[in-house]
């Protein structure tokens, strides 16, 4: 029944193409539909959403075998921001996962049309992406250098080249442009449409005009799902709401929290020009002017990401319907004016109409895909920061992977619901921060770039401290973290100008925190740091623990150990630190953006009914990272302990006074590869204890440094950090981190089987430190992350993150060596050996730079020790 | 009434001028149009009534004139077809004359017979491309002395009366109202500050000669007023037309020189002068030249600066809500002042009433100093509240003073920080007031409870008046207080007071400040209603009242050139004494006042054909409005601002403001065709519009920003703005006057409601 019905719906969208008809078919069939039929009363699946997200899961879904789909829509299918979507479907992205997604949807519309039978309007018209300034086309050329290893075509082309593709525009202001042929603009609302007929022919049902009232939950299991027309009992559910997707997340009993919402789009429909423009003239992306031209039925249609975005359904859902929006000619004057400026000839041509479509967009200008950390079978698929038709079929792809395998088949962390927290889910928080994100879709990405907005949220007690002292901040999941100390003589330029390709005007302030951490101390703010504490009457943390990480945690009491939480293909979901506090309690430390996530984990993978007690303590501790030589010295005098090596050896843990205060959890790791400790103190003695260090310190020349010499310290040893460098597809053999794996500690953990099949054939993949020879810092662009490494010539990955060592006086890049045939494209082993024997190239926006490749840490840097001919006057001097 | 083109008599289509708003000059607007014969095609615009370019291209060019009318408002000079005039500096080959006649026009275009020349005045402070006077200054003279002259013209302007401008400045402060008859040139000496009372040059001539030291002041300072210029530069003396300042500050055709009406303009190319301005190169080299020797520093206000100099003044109050509810029917007020004169002469009040409902608010504009209008804004709201009490309300007052027990209050003032009360004399005024409601209580025998307002009102004004006579003949043991009552009788004040209780609006008016209500039609459109009427010139039955006050035989010489016995523009006014006592009075009272009265020439000074005082009365015309919903504001302004902006336009800028400020009507294509062109050409002319409204947080602040800064594109000109605001102080007074307003903004639910009721 429901296909028929559908294909009606598709029969009347075919012969009245067009925008402005599909509104009149629409009431057409409002009538028929009213009478629905009966939802049946469970299924396996069922999901919430009748646009290109939920077409495209169920669609991927049926595809990879799940038949028992249910599909509901609360108005009609294709209805909401899918039918008003602009239609361009472009790959130019700045995220590899993005990249990837656009393709895969592209190379999917392109032959849906044939699979379906249902016209999609696929149009290959290729894309123009305008440079204004050269900022802007080093940005391009950065993205140009990545599409093309990933096998998309793409070239930059110079303002001539431009007029040629397309005559109506005004080059005379463009330095270049990057062209894109193979993108296409396609009907959204067909395609959503043929994804619903192609999974309805697989067995997926659908319903519209059925609203998903809230989803029930039992023991963080999703058991069904109530509609306003019954109940359906389900296993899993999909979240794909669009801009209601946060609403829907709150209204269940448990609420979920989705962070997004919804902003007003404007875009421009205009009548045909006299000449018609044909169907393949190229879309134009002109980002400076913060606007998109694409053809449209012989006329255009252009809109844009304005600076002044109005955030719309803050309050919810009962307000407007969509198709009633205003129509805000005011608000769109300076995207007029910027089209007028690009297609002068326009002026006379005449309007049709200004669409208002709302769209969503999330607190970090990336998508939301993924699980529910809190319900399990809970998925969410939405806020696509209105690329949803570029993402929709690679996002519905990895989601249904996801769903069927457990794991999507690429690394989707950067788009995983379990990034936010329950703290981006103030609507507050979310409509000043998309307030943000949408004028930075087409603003420079510059790297180092930090949200103004919604900031100040979490902080440790000494920010005022510290603020005072010249921290300029970053945030990481919503905890700000001092970048570096501006010293009280020295101006650094307004964040306006700040934003550069090249040298940043912080290096020399960094560089002297960095050698202050080399040859005195310095104290870093850390507390942002996930901490959990895992206790256990009996042997069971022990025992929890070494069955979800891959080194030995039998270690004896005060010792710490690094090490992985695996996943079953050896991957890595976290990568912490556990110190064992007592027998029977451990003491974990994870980088900061893990608190969602390793909680999740932990939480599905112990045991249900064991007297086994989790607890974040994230908020109890303020973590004080005291970096450097002298850090024994300060330590000592605080404590009146012995902190020697002998006495306080590497890597342990010990709970000790500092100053007045008790109780200080002392650590003698500094995450940096440098001698130092870190103070685990309870917050209520931060303040004492950061005044007695700073107090005590003087003498040995103590000062403060932030997060930017914590990061060039850390990569020039060679340290890789979780959710950047490595990640859920990364096992430890393949970062070099044999040694935190225990195969034979003496009882299986999650992934061990994965590590000893990999140790047996080898690694695909080698984590690689790259050092950056013919690079001129003051001159050059800086490597940022996502550069292509190129070996003999070969492209064999990308870079991952990257910093200036000052201690070698080079760049540093961190990245992955693959070896991909160079008949097939098949990956295969990687050994010690290929990575030697090579001749490295990184590719920083289309410029290539030599490059030594490292599978080890330079050791000089570990054993650099001062003789002491080398000293000098300026070492007396403070730092 | 002198609307006509001076040059040949004809009336413009707009001939007729408003009453209260003169025209200061009302040249030919399209002589080359309307006098193809006449080679020189000239514009004089009037303040505001810029008809057409005088370069002719209106005609000749196939110009719009919308647009090169559009251009003179906005201050630039028109430019002939092909000729884009550029304060940068970039001009063309072809150009013509411009002379500013006002602020409002800054200059004036003459186009020469062949379009090969032109001028532009003056050159230093107007166009960069002119030569600064001192490093050229016999190049314009040249060129326009070549010019033939007309041969009915006189061979020269009659010699000025000769008086430097020291001379001037010493004499002392000129009374604004009182001097500048018809066909005087005067400088507008700085004016009356509150030590040295007025001097009143009198009927005397004086004309400043070109040749002081001074001149950089006029020169520089901003482009002076040039009503002179057409008969300069005919007589080929442009040296003057730079370096003569002439103004009339008041409503008075008081600069145009005689000749200009004589005679007709009649030029015939004169060979001379053909061969100065043919070559074209000529001219390139003059403007190239130009372009690199040195562009005048001129000194401009930044936007912020003008702000902070436009909201010094302002004040807004809010009616306090109770219990999340407006029960007033008035939202609140915005007010504002401009100073002109230093020290500014306008004061404001506003109060509410708290023995009675309602709210009081007023402005007065002071003359000859700022005494009465002061003592005026401090005490007349006591009167009116008095008048308004009730007899047992009285009676507790008065008993409360007799016992020395706390009063009750009557006024809750609503003051800006700048206004200021005089303490000293603040005991004076009590007992005066007293005075006044013991009278009351013993006319009053409690028969008739119903206090009429609009007598109430009448009442108060003339007791004030009655007692700051009084007070001035009695005299007051205390020098400081003798001399301070004095300089309140024998200056002036005007004064217009609202008094809103509810839907009921009073407006009562001594002068010629005004009161307009602010009107939202149906299609939201904005009309104004006056509610007020000028007590001047303009008014037929002010003239008819005085006429018949007085003997026949003065029937001529009670007004006289528009103004009372020749000297004072308001025919009603507070103060002023010198209009209200017998001459015996007058002198009696001066002689046995201070010296420092005894020193100053205007008190001494009895106007002519005073025969049958008092000329001048303090009794108020009140008008009654019931509100309605419709009635959105009222504005209260003295006569600074309606000189400058027409009422509808004030009305409207407010209207859209208060409006505005929420919600711009938003724009919708609807079945239109509308190009993207003409869509864009519209946004924008709607957002520098909502531009200049978001500058100001206060209606009367955004009034006077247009006041002053208008270039009637309906948008502020910056420029404009900044020059009208770095005027020195001495010249302030010359281009424009002390500017106050109040914007009272009602509560249409309210108003409403009450109309609901009944």
């Amino acid at each position: 029944v429901m296909f028929c019905r559908l294909l009606s719906v598709v029969g009347r969208q075919r012969t009245s193409p067009g925008w402005q008809n599909w509104s009149s078919a629409r009431n057409s069939m409002s009538a028929a539909e009213a009478r629905s039929v009966a939802l049946p009363t469970q299924a396996q699946v069922v999901i919430c959403g009748g646009g290109i997200m939920g077409t495209s899961v169920a669609y991927h879904l049926s595809k990879m075998g799940w038949k028992d789909i249910v599909l509901l829509e609360q108005g009609r299918l294709a209805a909401g921001s899918t039918r008003f979507c602009a239609g361009i479907l472009s790959t130019a992205r700045h995220l590899t996962i993005e990249q990837k997604m656009a393709d895969y949807s592209n190379k999917l519309y392109h032959q849906l049309e044939q699979e379906t039978g249902i016209q999609t309007g696929y149009t290959r018209t290729g894309s123009v992406f305008l440079a204004q300034t050269q900022d802007r086309l080093i940005s391009l050329k950065r993205i140009n250098s990545r599409l093309n290893v990933i096998g998309i075509p793409s070239e930059i082309i110079s303002p001539k080249k431009v007029a040629e593709l397309h005559h109506l525009l005004n080059v005379h202001d463009l330095v270049g442009a990057m062209h894109v042929p193979e993108d296409a603009v396609v009907s959204s609302a067909d395609v959503a449409l043929a994804l619903a007929s192609a999974a309805s022919q697989n067995g997926v049902q659908i319903y519209d005009q059925t609203s998903v009232l809230h989803v029930m939950v039992k023991k963080g299991q999703v058991t069904g799902v109530e509609t306003d027309k019954g109940q359906i009992e389900c296993q899993y559910f999909v979240n794909c709401a669009g801009q209601w997707a946060y609403e829907l997340g709150l209204s269940n009993e448990e609420p979920i929290s989705i962070p997004l919402h919804a902003c007003e789009h404007f875009y421009l429909l205009t009548r045909p020009l006299e000449t018609p423009l044909q169907s393949s003239t190229p879309t134009i992306v002109d980002a400076d002017g913060r606007i998109y031209i694409r053809n449209w039925q012989g006329g255009i249609l252009s809109g844009g990401f304005e600076k002044n975005p109005k955030p719309i359904f803050t309050e919810g859902k009962n307000q407007l319907e969509i198709q009633n929006l205003q129509e805000d000619w005011d608000h769109f004057e300076p995207l007029l004016s910027s089209l007028l400026r690009r297609m002068p000839e326009l002026e006379s041509l005449e309007i049709m109409k200004l669409v208002n479509c709302p769209e969503t967009f999330t607190p970090d200008m990336r998508c939301i895909m993924g699980e529910s950390p809190a319900v399990q079978g809970y998925f969410v698929l939405a806020g696509m920061n209105s690329a949803g038709l570029s993402f929709g079929g690679g996002a519905g792809k990895y989601l249904a992977e996801w769903m069927v395998h457990g794991y999507p088949s690429e690394n989707v962390w950067e788009l995983d619901l379990k990034r936010f927290g329950a703290l981006q889910s103030s609507r507050t928080f979310l409509r000043h921060r998309v307030m943000e994100v949408m004028p930075l879709i087409y603003d420079l990405k510059v790297p180092r770039w930090d949200f103004q907005t919604g900031r100040q949220l979490r902080t440790s007690p000494l920010y005022d401290r510290l603020d005072a002292q010249g921290a300029r901040w970053m945030e990481k999941h919503g905890f700000e973290r001092p970048k570096y100390f501006v010293p009280p003589d020295k101006d650094l330029l307004a964040l306006e100008q700040s934003k550069t390709f090249y040298k940043p005007d912080w290096f020399d302030i960094v560089e002297s925190e960095v050698k202050c951490c080399k040859e005195a101390v310095c104290v870093i703010d850390m507390s942002s740091f996930t901490k959990f504490e895992i206790t256990s009457t009996g042997d069971q943390a022990l025992e929890v623990l070494q069955y979800l990480f891959s080194n030995d945690l039998d270690v004896p009491v005060g010792h710490i150990v690094h090490t992985g939480m695996l996943n079953e293909v050896g991957g890595y979901e976290n990568d912490c630190s556990i110190a064992r506090l007592s027998k029977r309690s451990f003491f974990m430390i994870s980088p900061t953006d893990q608190q969602v996530h390793c909680w999740a984990w932990l939480k599905k993978h112990m045991p249900k009914d064991s007297n086994l007690l989790l607890e974040d303590v994230t908020w109890k501790y303020t973590a004080l990272n005291l970096i450097g030589p002298r850090a024994v010295d300060v330590l000592s005098e605080l404590s009146y302990a012995p902190m020697t090596p002998d006495h306080f050896p590497s890597l342990f843990c010990k709970e000790m006074s500092v100053g007045y205060a008790n109780g200080i959890r002392v650590m003698s790791m500094t995450h940096t590869g440098e001698p130092g400790f870190m103070l685990y103190i309870p917050i209520e003695y931060a303040l004492h204890v950061y005044n007695e260090v700073m107090n005590v310190g003087q003498k040995y020349g103590i000062r403060n440094a932030g997060y930017y010499a914590l990061r060039s310290l850390r990569i020039e040893k060679f340290f890789a950090f979780w959710g950047q460098d490595i990640n859920n597809l990364t096992t430890p053999l393949e970062c070099g981190r044999e040694s935190r794996v225990k195969l034979e500690k003496g009882m299986d953990f999650i992934g061990r089987d994965a590590l000893l099949q990999q140790k047996q054939n080898g690694v695909y993949k080698r984590f690689t430190m790259f050092i950056l020879d013919d690079h001129d810092t003051d001159l050059d662009l800086w490597p940022w992350w996502g550069e292509p490494i190129y070996r003999n010539g070969q492209y064999v990955g990308k870079t991952t993150s990257s910093a200036y060592s000052y201690s070698l006086e080079r760049h540093v890049c961190l990245g992955f060596v693959h070896n991909f045939s160079e008949d097939t494209g098949e990956e295969q082993v990687v050994t010690a050996d290929f990575i030697n024997r090579g001749e490295y190239e990184i590719d920083i926006a289309g410029y290539r730079f030599q490059a030594k490749a490292k599978l080890y840490p330079v050791a000089s840097l570990f054993t650099h020790k001062r003789r002491k001919d080398d000293m000098e006057l300026s070492d007396l001097h403070g730092k | 009434m002198r609307a006509g083109c001076q040059h040949c008599g004809r009336r413009g289509a707009r001939g007729r001028v408003s009453s209260g708003e003169a025209a200061r000059l009302w040249l030919c607007l399209r002589v080359s149009l309307t006098h193809p014969g006449s080679r020189l095609a000239l514009l004089a615009a009037s303040r505001r009534r810029t008809e057409a370019c005088a370069c002719g291209t209106g005609g000749e060019g196939g110009r719009g004139s919308t647009g090169v009318r559009g251009r003179h408002r906005a201050g630039l000079p028109c430019a002939p077809k092909g000729f884009a005039p550029r304060l940068d500096g970039g001009a063309g080959p072809r150009g013509a004359l411009l002379i500013a006649p006002g602020p409002r026009c800054l200059g004036l275009w003459l186009r020469l017979p062949d379009g090969v020349g032109w001028f532009g005045w003056p050159p230093s402070s107007l166009h960069p491309f002119f030569p600064p006077p001192s490093s050229s200054p016999s190049q314009p003279i040249h060129r326009a002395g070549a010019r033939p002259r007309p041969s009915s013209a006189p061979a020269s302007p009659p010699p000025p009366p000769l008086m430097s401008i020291s001379a001037l400045l010493s004499m002392g402060r000129c009374c604004c109202r009182c001097c500048c008859p018809r066909g005087l040139w005067m400088l507008s000496a700085p004016c009356c500050d509150d030590r040295r009372m007025c001097v009143c040059p009198g009927p005397r001539r004086i004309g400043i000669p070109v040749r002081s030291s001074s001149l950089p002041l006029f020169s520089d300072a901003m482009p002076a007023p040039t009503q002179l210029f057409f008969p300069l530069i005919r007589n080929c003396e442009l040296s003057r037309i730079y370096g003569t300042a002439c103004y009339c500050h008041h409503k008075h055709l008081c600069c145009s020189s005689p000749y200009i009406s004589q005679s007709r303009l009649r030029y015939t190319p004169h060979p001379a002068y053909a061969t100065f301005c043919r070559p074209k190169e000529n001219w390139w080299q003059y403007t190239q030249g130009r372009r690199y020797a040195s562009t005048p520093q001129k000194f401009y206000l930044t936007p912020p600066q003008v702000n902070s100099i436009l909201k010094a003044n302002e004040y807004s109050f809010k009616v306090p809500e109770f219990d999340g509810k407006n029960v007033s029917s008035i939202l609140g007020f915005d007010s504002n002042q401009l100073p002109a004169n230093a020290p500014i002469e306008d004061r404001r009040s506003a109060a509410t009433c708290l023995q009675t409902r309602g709210m009081l608010l007023g402005v007065f504009d002071g003359h000859a100093g700022c005494a009465c209008s002061q003592a005026v804004s401090e005490r007349l709201f006591y009167y009116i509240a008095v008048s308004l009490l009730p007899h047992e309300t009285l009676l507790e007052i008065e008993n409360a003073v007799e016992s020395g027990r706390a009063l009750l209050p009557i006024l809750q003032w609503h003051k800006h920080p700048n206004d200021y009360f005089s303490k000293e004399a603040s005991k004076l005024y009590f007992n005066s007031l007293r005075t006044y409601w013991q009278e009351l209580i013993d006319l009053n025998t409690g028969e008739s409870t119903d206090i009429d307002v609009k007598e109430a009102l009448i009442n108060a004004f003339k007791r004030l008046d009655n007692d700051i006579s009084l007070e001035a003949q009695v005299g007051d043991p205390n020098s400081f207080l003798n001399y301070l009552v004095l300089r309140v009788a024998f200056s002036g004040a005007t004064a217009c007071v609202a008094h809103v209780d509810g839907v009921d609006l009073h407006v009562a008016n001594t002068g010629d400040s005004r009161a307009m209500l602010g009107v939202q039609e149906e299609d939201g459109s904005w009309s104004a209603v006056t509610l007020s009427n000028d007590h001047n010139a303009q008014n037929e039955r002010e003239l008819e009242r005085l006429k018949l006050e007085h003997p026949k035989s003065e029937a001529k010489s009670v007004v006289k050139q528009d103004r009372l016995l020749g000297l004072l523009m308001p025919f009603r006014a507070f103060g002023d004494v010198k209009f209200k006592w017998s001459i015996d009075l007058q002198k009696r009272v001066i002689e046995s006042g201070p010296d420092q009265l005894n020193d100053n020439e205007y008190t001494k000074f009895i106007p002519p054909n005073y025969h049958t005082p008092p000329y001048l009365t303090a009794e108020p015309e009140v008008t009654y409005h019931r509100l309605r919903p419709q009635d959105k504001f009222l504005v209260l302004a003295t006569d600074g601002l309606w000189e400058t902006m027409h009422r509808q336009d004030v009305v409207r800028i407010v209207g859209e403001y208060l409006t505005g400020m929420h919600h711009q009507q938003p724009i919708a294509v609807g079945g239109y065709k509308v190009t993207l062109g003409q869509m864009h050409g519209l946004l924008t002319e709607r957002r520098t519009k909502m531009s200049s409204v978001f500058e100001d947080q206060n209606a009367a602040t955004h009034l006077i920003r247009h006041a002053v800064g208008n270039n009637e594109f309906g948008t502020v000109d910056h420029e404009r703005l900044s020059k009208m605001l770095s005027l020195p102080e001495e010249l302030a007074r010359m281009y424009r006057d002390d500017i106050t307003i109040i914007v009272v903004q009602f509560n249409s639910h309210v108003v409403g409601a009450y109309q609901n009721q009944e």
